[in-house]
């Protein structure tokens, strides 16, 4: 199966600049992911992965229970549950609520399903402000980009970008010192939190039982998205649940870790519903969206369902040769690295991106250091197997799966196997004679260098068979062969 | 309306009929090491000061007022309105506002004083995290929107860990509509990877330890 890569991926390796932002920025998270799990600081570490893929798998095997669960416990905390098809019905729900509400600017933090579905160019398409908030999706919300890395979207710019970026954008003076270019994002985001009327977040995991919704962070931007508009709108993929908010213990030990190097990160919020009656703050309301978009397509999958595990530490990235060569533009998807290799196919259809199952070396890492335990390289396998029978389906190798067909059908008879083998020995020219070099079959008469067998032929070649077979020197010595 | 359709569609995936009970779930799993109170302290203090956190210990409410003090070291605070700070002298500092009455109030103070005084519900000493439930007396923005953030509580509060926390509160949405874990200065690395501290929460954070 030969696969055409993009060729983008060719100037990405020819950018020494690059080449060192993402190989060094993956070293980094690579080293402090190593110093947060070694020895005695977590010792339980493979027993929490273990225990995490059983809770993952326990949960999306029975996920319908689990919806109708949370659906109940969001209600019973004063929320309402929105289930999405798709992305127009995540921005048709944002879009009506906005219009109910005579709201006009939204505040964003980090959401890799609302990148999923382009909600922010759907918003700012009906004349809404939607700002991100998380310092590397501020930046590449301004520089119209997709995010390089789940976990450091901004990865692959330099402070100087940044600045350059800043100055046309914001109309601020040229500012290279990456403090202060934070306390300028700081300033300008300050005023969009305290001025929006809508938060929307997503959600690290979503607790079934209680309709808690919990967000891991570092900036304080998903705090101050989630309490200071007076509407919160957490927005999370149907997987995303577990089943109670007890498991949640299990998987932000993994996650902050996985990712960051961090055994917890800055702030982890417990969300369940609006402000309470005595509340001196929060949102006055609170909706959960809880998005399909072709996540029921890769439940039907039982072998490749697992994909849906995924917890998105962004640790698979961080350690895959072929993610650290490509970097995270190349990949089609807002998904990179391996776990996008794997997801973008399943969602989008294996022909959509033939190469991506491809591109990879199959070396395993991603799946040693997969804090779920998701069986990266294998699922590879089995959607190169698919991109494969896809293309023989179209009829573009009719010839190679007619011949195939007729070997296996020969293969399963040992007499008429036999007697294939003896037919070939005597045409195929002797070893002792030296005429039986390389690409011997190339100097065959008749039908196996002409027609549809030529381009099989040209390229491969077959090493000449013996004078006498296996079977017949196995004959001699036992005086039975058995069929 | 998607609902009825998805979970159909879920089911169909999944070979499910409605209403089908799943199996049990794998087991609740939480760990609890025993630590001593002293050895708890002073690995919170490790912890939260490896993440440029400042801590002390103190033995009386007027030493913890005396901390404060010169922490804010004239500057204007918002302190919540917890009953502990009220206990320890806190709220009779001069420049600390407190006792709001309207949300609007308390917001704009926020947004505008340097520091912001709580309580904190727990601590979490393996990890140096301070916990913050929402209510009337713990309002979101204290420990958000001011620039500094002090927080004071008493050791008996100190838990080993998060899985002790979810043993004490196993379910949080029964108690709150907003838990939060605080662990160290809000921080961003965004740019280059370089660290840097106080993005949009709390740049600096000083947790006082009141051991009665």
């Amino acid at each position: 199966m030969s696969a055409t890569y993009p060729p983008t991926i060719e100037s990405t390796m020819a950018d020494p600049a690059l080449q060192l932002a993402v190989y060094t920025a993956t070293g980094r998270l690579i080293a402090k992911r190593k110093n947060a799990i070694g020895g005695d600081l977590l010792p339980d570490f493979e027993e929490l992965r273990t225990h995490a893929n059983a809770l993952k798998r326990h949960t999306i095997e029975n996920l319908d229970y689990y919806l109708e669960q949370v659906e109940r416990a969001v209600e019973r905390n004063g929320g309402k549950t929105v289930f999405c098809r798709d992305g127009d019905e995540v921005a048709d729900f944002v879009l009506n609520l906005a219009k109910e509400r005579g709201a006009k600017l939204i505040v964003k933090s980090k959401s890799m399903t609302t990148e999923e579905v382009n909600l922010n160019e759907r918003l700012e398409h009906h004349q809404l402000e939607a700002v991100e908030t998380d310092l590397g999706e501020y930046i590449i919300q301004l520089a119209h980009e997709r995010p390089y890395h789940i976990v450091a979207p901004a990865l692959h710019m330099t402070r100087y970008q940044v600045a350059d970026l800043f100055t046309k954008k914001l109309g601020v003076e040229r500012e290279t010192v990456v403090e202060k270019q934070t306390m300028i994002a700081r300033a300008t985001l300050r005023e969009k939190f305290l001025a929006a009327d809508i938060g929307i977040t997503g959600a690290n995991f979503v607790v079934a039982e209680s309709g808690s919704v919990v967000i891991v962070e570092n900036e304080g931007n998903a705090r101050l998205t989630s309490s200071a508009p007076r509407i919160h709108i957490a927005i999370a993929g149907i997987e995303k649940l577990i089943p109670r908010a007890q498991d949640s213990a299990v998987f932000l030990k993994l996650l902050g870790r996985s990712a960051t190097g961090q055994p917890l990160t800055v702030y982890t919020s417990f969300i369940s519903g609006p402000r309470r009656a005595r509340d001196m703050d929060g949102p006055d309301e609170f909706y959960l969206v809880l998005l399909d978009n072709g996540r029921t397509k890769l439940l039907a999958d039982a072998d490749k369902r697992e994909s849906l595990y995924c917890i998105r530490c962004g640790a698979c990235l961080n350690h895959c040769p072929v993610y650290r060569k490509i970097g995270g533009h190349n990949y089609p998807w807002v998904y990179s690295g391996p776990i996008g290799a794997i997801i973008t196919p399943q969602f989008a259809g294996v022909q959509q991106d033939p190469w991506l199952p491809f591109a990879s070396s199959l070396c395993g890492a991603c799946a040693e250091v997969c804090p779920v335990k998701i069986d990266i390289p294998r699922i590879l396998l089995e959607l190169r197997s698919e991109v494969v029978e896809g293309k023989t389906r179209e009829g573009s190798n009719r010839w190679e799966l007619l011949a195939f067909k007729l070997w296996a059908w020969v293969m399963r008879r040992p007499k008429l196997y036999e007697a294939f083998g003896m037919l070939a020995a005597s045409v195929a020219p002797s070893v002792e004679s030296g005429e039986a070099g390389p690409r011997w079959i190339r100097r065959l008469p008749g039908l196996m260098n002409a027609g549809p067998a030529k381009a099989w032929t040209s390229e491969r070649d077959l090493p000449p068979p013996p004078e006498r077979s296996f079977r017949a020197m196995w004959r001699e010595r036992t005086g039975t062969v058995r069929h | 309306m998607s609902r009825d359709q998805l979970l159909h569609k879920v089911r169909t995936a999944l070979g499910r009929s409605a209403g089908q009970e799943p199996g049990p779930p794998p087991p609740v799993r939480i760990r609890i090491p025993q630590i001593e109170r002293t050895e708890r302290i002073a690995m919170f203090r490790r912890q939260l000061e490896l993440l440029a956190g400042k801590t002390e210990s103190v033995r009386s409410y007027s030493d913890a007022a005396g901390y404060v003090e010169r922490v804010l070291a004239g500057r204007d605070a918002v302190a919540s309105g917890s009953a502990f700070l009220v206990q320890c002298g806190i709220t009779a500092l001069a420049g600390v506002r407190s006792g709001f009455t309207s949300s609007a109030d308390l917001r704009a103070a926020c947004a505008t004083c340097a520091v912001g005084i709580t309580s904190a519900d727990y601590a979490l000493a393996d990890t140096g995290t301070l916990v913050m439930l929402a209510g009337p007396d713990q309002a979101r923005m204290v420990s958000l929107l001011p620039p500094v953030h002090i927080a004071i509580l008493p050791a008996s509060r100190l838990l080993t860990s998060l899985d002790e926390l979810l043993s004490i509160v196993p379910d949080p949405a029964q108690v709150t509509s907003a838990m939060v874990l605080i662990t160290g200065p809000s921080r961003t690395a965004d740019i280059e990877q370089i660290l840097v501290r106080g993005v949009h929460g709390p740049g600096e954070i000083y947790v006082i330890i009141l051991e009665e």
